[in-house]
């Protein structure tokens, strides 16, 4: 079997840890939330996942045109998706820094879902798997 | 359930190929109800509508959660006993509705269940409730963590996979083993998110 760079694993992590930042800023509602902790949680999620795009860019021989297209389709799933939990904070009054953090953690959860799917659909597709 | 990922390598390999170009990874005659549900959803939480987030919540929540030990517990070892034929059947004509289906309860139970809690006043420190619905978040978060990181991207790649004029029963078997894999712990998270939903609505 062709080993890869990690990306799903750090993509998976970086999930968690928007998931984990999440369920902390929801465990205050109503309330204000303190900040630091989830900040921290997303800044960590971030780097993974830009961590995980740049091996990512990196792939030779990946079915790219595979990736794409799964990429495309899960990515247009996935924001309708943080779309509606974006909406029920505002529509719970959610204000200024709290809210800005959800958005950036909404981001990075639109972004980790297809990219893992879209990764794992294209590396069986690559080679040695395909000859594309 | 072990041999399951096995007999799905040699399924994929003696499967004839016409049938494989009609499995379809998203079945597009199911979007508009989906889109249809998602419209309802956000209605429900604009108009902070008491009867339809109490329907979007008790009916989504009460679907996934018998989805999940249904297909894990009853559907799962009965499919691990088939045919191989069969099992490739089953697989091509079932994962499609689970890429649709299981999404979008999941989206209408907890988009409802958190607009619910609100408005009941369940969020509020002082509420007993406020506690179990911390935990019930932190079960839902780890369901998600293995839905959306595991489970999805190995769902859609198995139904590519069989899409493919000669499919690698390999490949197969060993995403199709994350599902035995994480069972044990999604049927886990099921049962706690049951006993803290009834220890809610009875506070």
């Amino acid at each position: 079997m062709r080993r890869l760079p990690p990306i799903a694993q750090l993509t998976v992590c970086s999930l968690a840890l928007v998931v984990v930042g999440g369920i902390l800023m929801a465990s205050y509602v109503p309330r204000q939330p303190p900040l630091a902790v989830p900040a921290a949680l997303t800044a960590v999620s971030a780097v993974l996942t830009l961590t995980s795009g740049f091996l990512l860019s990196r792939l030779e021989q990946f079915a790219w045109p595979r990736f794409f297209l799964a990429f495309r389709w899960a990515l247009l799933a996935y924001v309708i998706s943080a779309g509606m939990i974006g909406f029920a904070f505002v529509r719970d009054h959610t204000r200024g820094a709290p809210l800005a953090l959800v958005i950036v953690m909404l981001v990075i959860f639109a972004l980790d879902v297809p990219v893992v799917i879209a990764f794992t659909v294209a590396r069986y597709s690559s080679p040695p798997y395909a000859s594309s | 359930m072990t041999d399951v990922g096995n007999v799905q390598a040699g399924t994929a390999e003696g499967t004839p190929g016409p049938r494989q170009s009609r499995v379809q990874v998203v079945p597009l005659r199911g979007l508009p109800v989906v889109a249809a549900v998602v419209v309802f959803v956000i209605a429900s939480i604009a108009g902070n509508w008491l009867w339809a987030l109490t329907f979007c919540h008790v009916v989504g929540g009460a679907l996934w959660t018998a989805i999940d030990l249904f297909v894990g517990l009853i559907v799962g070892p009965i499919l691990g006993r088939l045919s191989i034929p069969a099992r490739a059947e089953f697989t091509a004509r079932f994962m499609p509705k689970m890429v649709l289906l299981m999404p979008t309860l999941v989206l209408m139970t907890l988009a409802a269940g958190f607009q619910l809690a609100l408005k009941e006043g369940n969020l509020a420190p002082g509420n007993p409730n406020h506690a179990w619905l911390i935990a019930s978040y932190c079960v839902v978060g780890v369901m998600a963590v293995i839905a959306l990181g595991v489970l999805e991207p190995a769902n859609i790649t198995v139904l590519v996979e069989m899409r493919k004029q000669r499919p690698d029963g390999q490949v197969i078997a060993s995403l199709m083993r994350r599902f035995i894999y994480t069972a044990g712990i999604t049927g886990l998270m099921q049962v706690a998110t049951l006993i803290i939903m009834t220890r809610v609505a009875t506070q």
